[in-house]
């Protein structure tokens, strides 16, 4: 039986902290400069590359990678293997956080900050891009509900509101846990659903009308290994026990999901006759041929043995890869592989939109930090108690 | 469990492929039945960037650089901006007139006026629309700089005020829509002298580019550009040389917004795919729930 999660007892500031302060203020300049001198000071996005590094990485592949948030949840809560309750919390709170700053990433990135309200009132029911909008609000919102009993386990008898909340959305957080799953499909899918419009932009190694199915595969697909690379960062720079009996067993779905989502992938690819382009010498094609073998078909073929999901160090580097190569697949759709035809020169990111995007990066993992230390998230043994 | 599991994975799989093998079927144009157009006739134009100039002073746009009487900017292909709707661009095709001097094309570039724009369709809010006069118009009121319109548009035309901190705004050619009101037509139609941009309905126009390619094939290339292209657009161009070596965009036939417009209402008109999900996620939870005591008791 898992111990109960609990706050960490820990000092909160470590150098690693004040790493990711540093690489918040930076951030935080880069933000400044574009607030000054707009969009096109601060970034290299042009007419005819209008979208960047914000939003392949911020928002694309930070909705991609909280996926492990909805798949716990659905594990867990709605088809009843409780054993994985250990990971449910620390996979909620990425989620919460990391869909925090995908709604702060659209907000900086389009042009009118200020506007970004208007899709609440002014809808467009054709747009890929609205559907995408409402479920992200709509799921931020129910993240952070799912978040309120966690922080009034700790908080709410000092905070008479709190308890009281968690007392009245006890009753109804079913509804909240099964509404997290259903608008996470939703939105994951629409996400792929975005450059179907665009077909003669995106390189066909991955423009298919099959793109949001392979975006919401992708998303189930990287769900789990995202929960295993954090919960390993976090125990083992916490010194906590690595909570290998939860983790291996879950690895197992991976290969379930995905195995579809490259059997899928590859279907596609061969139907549409592209898969010979892996042949190619350009960096499109390398990007493609790393995407699909070191982000997916190797540590596919890694998970299936139990030796590897066994071994703390060979699960953590599977997942990485599988992590990697979903984040690359998003990188590869909105930045590498879209090349309009009146495109003088490729995009690269500037210098501040990198900053920006650290310094995102940096204020995530600075929060999971404070929330760890202070609410019950964790519920991994610390090394000292394990061995006593 | 497993099987609840596998079904709901089976669910979310065969509801994407079934509403992405019907599409074509269910999507019904919304394209204005008698829209407004222009015919450029390239044969005609003469690269005197009146029609710049013209679009510059009806739209309240920066005076350029480089003045509009300076044909020098022709030879090296420009791209409409945020300060200029519409440019001209000349191209050599290798063709030699009389005294074998190369023979220069004029094209100008501005908003195709889509019947089935992709940019109303990505548009978040629907800040751009495409009007029952043909133009696609666009009301900043709404927007919110998403950008997602430029993205969309197949023929790269939506500029961008990337250099305006607080309140930028999407450029494109307006179809000079307060003259088109009056009845007048757009400022480039008007100025031209050498009758280069025809306006008026486009089913009249399309006639008339038919009959200009049956009168003189010596002169024209057979193709009229605009007549099917992205599904038709108000604007259209007929010319002496292929297409493609004047510069024009790769673009296919069938309208954008088609595909995505049929996965979207496929699966979500009615929400009817999230609220069978949710029935099925509700009835696995309660199974499973049940399950779940039993454990403890167990235990």
């Amino acid at each position: 039986m898992h111990a109960h999660p609990r706050p960490i007892d820990r000092p909160f500031w470590s150098p690693g902290v004040l790493v990711m302060v540093s690489l918040m203020v930076a951030g935080g300049l880069a933000l400044m400069t574009r607030y000054i001198g707009g969009l096109g000071f601060t970034t290299n996005l042009t007419d005819a590359t209008p979208w960047g590094l914000w939003i392949a990485i911020d928002v694309a592949s930070g909705v991609a990678l909280a996926a492990g948030g909805f798949t716990t949840a659905a594990l867990a809560h709605i088809f009843g293997r409780r054993a994985y309750e250990a990971v449910t919390r620390p996979a909620l709170l990425t989620a919460a956080l990391g869909y925090t700053f995908v709604a702060l990433g659209v907000t900086i990135d389009v042009g009118r900050s200020w506007a970004i309200w208007k899709p609440v009132f002014f809808h467009n029911y054709n747009s890929a891009l609205f559907e995408v909008a409402m479920c992200v609000m709509i799921y931020l919102t129910v993240l952070w509900i799912e978040m309120v009993p966690i922080v009034a386990e700790r908080f709410g008898s000092k905070i008479r509101l709190l308890a009281w909340l968690d007392r009245t959305l006890d009753k109804f957080m079913w509804v909240f846990i099964i509404l997290g799953v259903v608008l996470s499909c939703m939105h994951q899918s629409s996400l792929g659903t975005l450059l179907v419009i665009a077909p003669t932009k995106l390189d066909p190694l991955w423009y298919t009308p099959f793109m949001p199915l392979l975006f919401l595969l992708s998303a189930m697909s990287v769900g789990y290994p995202m929960v295993i690379v954090e919960t390993n960062i976090a125990t083992s720079s916490l010194k906590l026990d690595g909570e290998m009996d939860v983790l291996a067993p879950l690895s197992r779905f991976t290969i379930l999901t995905l195995g579809i989502y490259l059997v899928v992938r590859i279907a596609d690819l061969m139907a549409r006759g592209q898969l010979g382009r892996i042949f190619e010498c350009s960096s499109t094609s390398i990007s493609f041929g790393v995407e699909l073998f070191i982000g997916g078909i190797l540590p596919w073929f890694l998970l299936l043995s139990s030796k590897v999901r066994r071994s703390r160090r060979g699960l953590f580097i599977v997942a990485l890869c599988i992590v990697g190569g979903v984040l690359l697949n998003r990188i590869n759709v909105f930045v590498v592989g879209f090349s309009p035809q009146t495109a003088t020169h490729p995009y690269y990111p500037s210098i501040g939109e990198i900053l920006v995007t650290l310094g995102a990066l940096a204020t995530i993992m600075f929060l999971y930090r404070l929330f760890i230390t202070f609410t019950p998230v964790l519920s991994a043994r610390s090394l000292k108690e394990v061995s006593q | 469990m497993h099987l609840s599991r596998r079904g709901f994975l089976a669910f979310v799989g065969s509801t994407t492929a079934l509403a992405q093998s019907k599409p074509a079927l269910a999507w019904k144009s919304k394209a204005p039945s008698d829209p407004l157009g222009c015919l450029v006739d390239i044969t005609r134009c003469i690269g005197c960037r009146k029609c710049e100039q013209a679009c510059n002073e009806v739209n309240h746009l920066p005076e350029p650089e480089i003045p509009f009487d300076d044909p020098r900017v022709l030879s090296s292909p420009r791209r409409p901006n945020n300060t200029a709707y519409t440019v001209v661009n000349s191209y050599s095709t290798g063709k030699l007139d009389d005294q074998s001097k190369p023979i220069p094309n004029f094209v100008k570039i501005q908003c195709m006026h889509c019947q089935d724009p992709a940019c109303v369709s990505a548009c978040i809010t629907g800040a751009l629309t495409k009007l029952e006069n043909g133009t696609v118009h666009y009301n900043v009121h709404r927007c919110i700089g998403c950008r997602y319109c430029m993205v969309a548009c197949p023929f790269e035309i939506p500029a961008y005020d990337y250099f305006d901190p607080l309140t930028p705004e999407v450029r494109k050619c307006t179809f000079c829509l307060e003259r088109l009101e009056e009845g007048k037509p757009p400022g480039c139609a008007s100025i031209c002298p050498t009758e280069a941009i025809t306006f008026g309905r486009r089913e009249t126009l399309l006639q008339l580019a038919h009959q200009r390619l049956e009168e003189d094939p010596g002169r024209y290339y057979n193709h009229i550009y605009g007549e099917h292209e992205a599904g038709g657009t108000s604007w259209l161009y007929i010319a002496g040389q292929p297409f493609h070596k004047l510069g024009f965009l790769d673009v296919p036939d069938a309208p954008l917004p088609q595909r995505s417009e049929s996965i979207q209402h496929g699966l979500f008109s009615y929400l009817w795919s999230p609220i069978v999900l949710f029935g099925l996620l509700g009835l696995s939870m309660k199974l499973t729930h049940g399950q779940d005591k039993d454990n403890k008791e167990g235990k």
